[in-house]
């Protein structure tokens, strides 16, 4: 196959980036969509015409969260379900053209060409995105028992790679669905319940500080997320959030 | 080199509780005095730097990516042993410690593998009490289900993602430190040497990816805990930047690496396509559950399979060979790893592999006949998608097909009972040590042994060591061993971005490679010659040509850029040089051992049905490997398996 890709080259975060046209030919159909930038980047390098295209990734298995690439303008190319690293060549027509963007948001700044600094979402969790345990000193497992339907729906909210394909496809670059899951994940468990007021309260003020936009609604998030985590654990998080601040004690 | 296990006396079932009564203590005011630095973020590093954090010792935590939840243990997938017997199905401390054993073909140590199985309910009790998302039957208990090498259901699962929820649930506890000031995260950073100041680990040498500075940390003590090596074969089910350099840098500066030839071959994983390939993709063991392997029964319709005239579905049942049922009646499609990963390997050699040759069947044509396709689809419907995602096939209609692929690594840093190296104060955990798993790992091991070592081991054997250097005072980064260490690295980066300088002063540049171009030639090698079969000759050869690619990579590899920026060709060029002598040292150690056990099979030392044959008089060891300088063949201890309590026996799954 053969593709005109156009991709966003940007030195270091203070440079000023700007869209690169690059021809390839020959690709697989069956190529993964990073393979297919691997055959590019060992183009450029045996051709010594410029620096290989640096973009993040590491299991390219659709499971680290670590790949994330604005395809087409869409999160993860065009597919539902999928991380960049598992989109494969097939899903394009021969002769396409392919532009190619980092993650666009205020909270991500680029660090290189497709990569970005997605440490806000460690502060996320850091300001509260767990639950308080020591090594050592917890009952035995079986005398928390959760109901089967409320496990499943924790782990369903659990399953995001904290990629920030939310982040990215929000008009806003909120945060809310990333949160939402971590949020409804913990609230689900009995285990949770505990420090569950503060912990909404303290993620979500994290989550403002950091400059991630507000929730409007659009619901690209969901739309676009790799994982398939739904709306329904913004509504959580907005229930939680309302609880919280109503019902939270104060020191 | 001295070799000490450190094995505590007494019987088996009291070792590590009469440890735990006898050993030093650090108390509560002193821990704050102490440093500790740990590299790696997967479960063992995650695990641990949460652990000690929270008893209150000052840890620096490195990692390569961006963010600690992105270490490999994330993409583990069927589950996590653990002895609770809540299923009451006659599972015990003592029923995992002897399946672990044997499933390691009697090359672990006793010891260690006894204190795994009795930690590991604790384990389940931790990931629960962090709101770990288990699966759970309708009255809300913890489920369970079967795995490779076992009789009994003891592992614990999270859909087919438990390896992302505890490595979420341990990120959790460490966030948790993180926010109290008592871990510090350093994220985008590489270690790159380790200080030895008067024979004691005393810090590492750094380097930021994103800027390239090089950095200096001091501590009391170091932590490895940075995975495996299998991506010294290239293709690999291992994350692309998963590397085996900062064992090696320890091994460089004295500590022992032991069994590196043990090496898992995984059975079950999509097989290779194409040359561009970068990865391979494993499909969970949880699949030979339910899933029937098999190849055509006769050579020509395997030959017009591969030519495309011929579909699976036509050929009838009659001619197919069910190949792990027919030699192994007893345990089937569920034989431990490295089993089904030869029989595979024997099929397709024999010319009755399907794809391109090198593929066999995964059928479930008959769960889905007597189970349904909704029940099917409830238990792996997210890997049927994986795969068809992959392949463009339609797994409910037509067999997958799979291959094996490199895993995991057995061998790793030689470590005593308090899971030290030879080096003082240098600690190792998980994959990266090689403790636990003998010559062949057990499904759902992995996540027990990183989580076991994190958790519940090295919080109590730092502390033996530690209690010591409370004397010691606050460790400097300014003296001349660091200076020397960063010295050595800062060579090394110059000398690898020198080929491409002189190359260009030459008008040479269009003779260069990328770095990749040397590291697939390496995997090639390495899985053609020292893959799932070896022999004399074939590691001869093996040893011959990774010293020829090694030249002809110090003459020809081109690495863009400086060492200034963020640049990961350079990232993996450093990266592929300490590849090379591994390498060299994975021949060695399997040329030396000349028998057949676990993942290691040597052509000359099989049954007349081709199973592995041990050799338990002369090889009843560990090889511990002792470096000595580039180019140089390393000498090797050993370190006897003295068996007190188990009773030795073939390793039989039929």
């Amino acid at each position: 196959m053969k593709f005109t890709l156009h991709i966003w080259r940007q030195e270091n975060a203070r440079a000023k980036g700007h869209f690169e046209t690059y021809p390839l030919e020959g690709i697989s159909p069956d190529c993964s969509f990073l393979e297919m930038l691997d055959i590019l980047n060992e183009q450029l390098i045996n051709d010594h015409i410029a620096h290989p295209v640096c973009f993040d990734n590491d299991c390219r298995e659709g499971i680290c969260g670590m790949c994330g690439l604005y395809i087409n303008g869409r999160p993860h190319g065009n597919d539902d379900g999928i991380t960049t690293c598992q989109l494969h060549m097939r899903k394009f027509h021969d002769g396409d053209d392919i532009w190619i963007e980092p993650w666009r948001a205020k909270p991500f700044p680029v660090i290189r060409d497709l990569v970005v600094d997605r440490s806000a979402f460690d502060k996320i969790i850091q300001a509260g995105g767990y639950i308080s345990t020591t090594t050592g000193g917890v009952p035995d497992a079986n005398t928390i028992p959760v109901p089967k339907h409320k496990a499943d729906m924790a782990m369903d909210a659990a399953s995001c790679i904290g990629c920030g394909a939310c982040v990215a496809a929000c008009k806003n670059a909120s945060a809310m669905l990333f949160v939402g899951a971590k949020v409804s994940h913990l609230a689900l468990l009995p285990q949770g319940q505990i420090e569950a007021a503060d912990r909404v309260h303290k993620m979500v003020c994290k989550m403002d500080e950091l400059g991630f936009g507000s929730c409007t609604n659009t619901y690209a998030c969901e739309a676009e997320c790799p994982k398939l985590i739904k709306r329904q654990n913004i509504s959580r998080l907005n229930r939680q959030w309302i609880g919280a601040l109503f019902g939270r004690d104060r020191k | 080199m001295k070799l000490d296990s450190k094995i505590p006396a007494g019987p088996l079932a009291e070792k590590w509780t009469n440890y735990k009564a006898s050993q030093k203590l650090v108390n509560p005011a002193n821990k704050r005095k102490l440093d500790i630095i740990v590299v790696g973020t997967g479960l063992a590093g995650a695990s641990a730097a949460a652990s000690l954090g929270a008893m209150g010792f000052n840890v620096d935590i490195f990692c390569i990516q961006d963010s600690p939840r992105r270490a490999h243990s994330i993409a583990a997938q069927g589950g996590i042993n653990a002895a609770k017997n809540y299923q009451n199905d006659g599972d015990s401390v003592e029923r995992l410690f002897r399946d672990t054993i044997k499933g390691g073909d009697y090359r672990a140590r006793e010891a260690n593998v006894y204190r795994l199985a009795e930690v590991s309910g604790a384990i389940i009790d931790q990931c629960v009490a962090q709101g770990v998302p288990f699966a759970r039957d309708y009255g809300g208990l913890l489920d369970n289900r079967s795995f490779g090498g076992a009789q009994v259901s003891r592992t614990f699962y999270a859909k087919g993602q438990t390896g992302q929820q505890l490595l979420l649930g341990a990120y959790g506890a460490l966030s948790r430190e993180i926010a109290r000031g008592t871990v510090k995260l350093h994220t985008r950073c590489e270690m790159m040497d380790l200080v030895v100041v008067e024979g004691r680990a005393r810090g590492i040498i750094v380097r930021n990816l994103v800027t390239g500075d090089l950095e200096r940390y001091a501590a009391h003590a170091v932590v490895l805990a940075t995975g495996g090596y299998g991506n010294l074969y290239y293709l690999s089910t291992n994350a692309m930047n998963s590397n085996g350099s900062a064992a090696w840098v320890c091994h460089r500066k004295g500590a022992a690496f032991a069994n590196p030839c043990y090496v898992q071959i995984h059975p079950t994983c999509i097989p290779v396509h194409g040359d561009y390939q970068s990865k391979l993709t494993l499909m969970s063991e949880s699949l030979r559950n339910d899933g029937r392997i098999w190849v055509p029964k006769k050579k020509e319709d395997a030959e017009a399979i591969r030519a495309g005239k011929l579909k699976p579905t036509e050929i009838p049942e009659e001619n197919r060979d069910y190949y792990l049922e027919r030699r192994y009646p007893a345990f089937g499609n569920l034989v431990p790893r490295d089993v089904a990963s030869r029989a595979a390997k024997e099929r397709c050699d024999a010319g009755y592999g399907v794809g391109t040759g090198y593929a066999v069947y995964l059928d479930f044509a008959d769960a889905i006949q007597c189970l349904g396709k909704d029940v099917v689809e409830q238990k792996y419907g997210n890997l049927f998608q994986m795969y068809q995602k992959i392949t463009d096939e339609n797994p409910y209609e037509t067999p997958m097909m799979i291959y094996p692929a490199i895993h995991y690594t057995m061998g790793g840093l030689w470590v005593d009972y308090e899971l030290q190296t030879t080096i003082p104060g240098l600690f190792a955990a998980g994959e990266a040590n090689f403790s636990d798993h003998g010559a062949n790992r057990l499904g759902a091991s992995a996540l027990m042994q990183g989580l076991a070592d994190g958790y519940f081991v090295l919080p109590y054997t730092m502390q033996n060591y530690l209690a010591d250097q409370i004397y010691v005072g606050k460790i400097s980064a300014t003296t001349p061993e660091f200076d020397a260490a960063e010295e050595v690295v800062r060579v090394r980066l110059n000398r690898l971005l020198q080929i491409g300088a002189q190359a260009t002063l030459n008008s040479k540049l269009s003779t260069l490679n990328s770095v990749d171009h040397f590291h697939k030639a390496l995997g090639k090698i390495m899985w053609e010659y020292c893959g799932m079969a070896r022999n004399t000759e074939s590691l001869t050869k093996a040893k011959k040509l990774v010293s020829e690619l090694e030249e002809e990579f110090w003459k020809k590899v081109f690495i863009p850029g400086t060492s200034n920026e963020f640049n990961p060709e350079l990232e993996k060029a450093y990266r592929l040089e300490d590849y090379f002598e591994l390498a060299q040292l994975v021949i060695d150690d399997a040329m030396h051992r000349e028998e057949s056990c676990g993942g290691h099979f040597r052509t000359e030392h099989q049954t007349q049905d081709g199973e592995t044959l041990r050799d338990d008089e002369r090889f009843m060891y560990v090889a511990a490997w002792e470096y000595q300088g580039h180019g140089h063949t390393e000498t090797m201890e050993k370190e006897p398996l003295v068996y007190e309590h188990i009773q030795i026996a073939n390793r039989n799954y039929k």
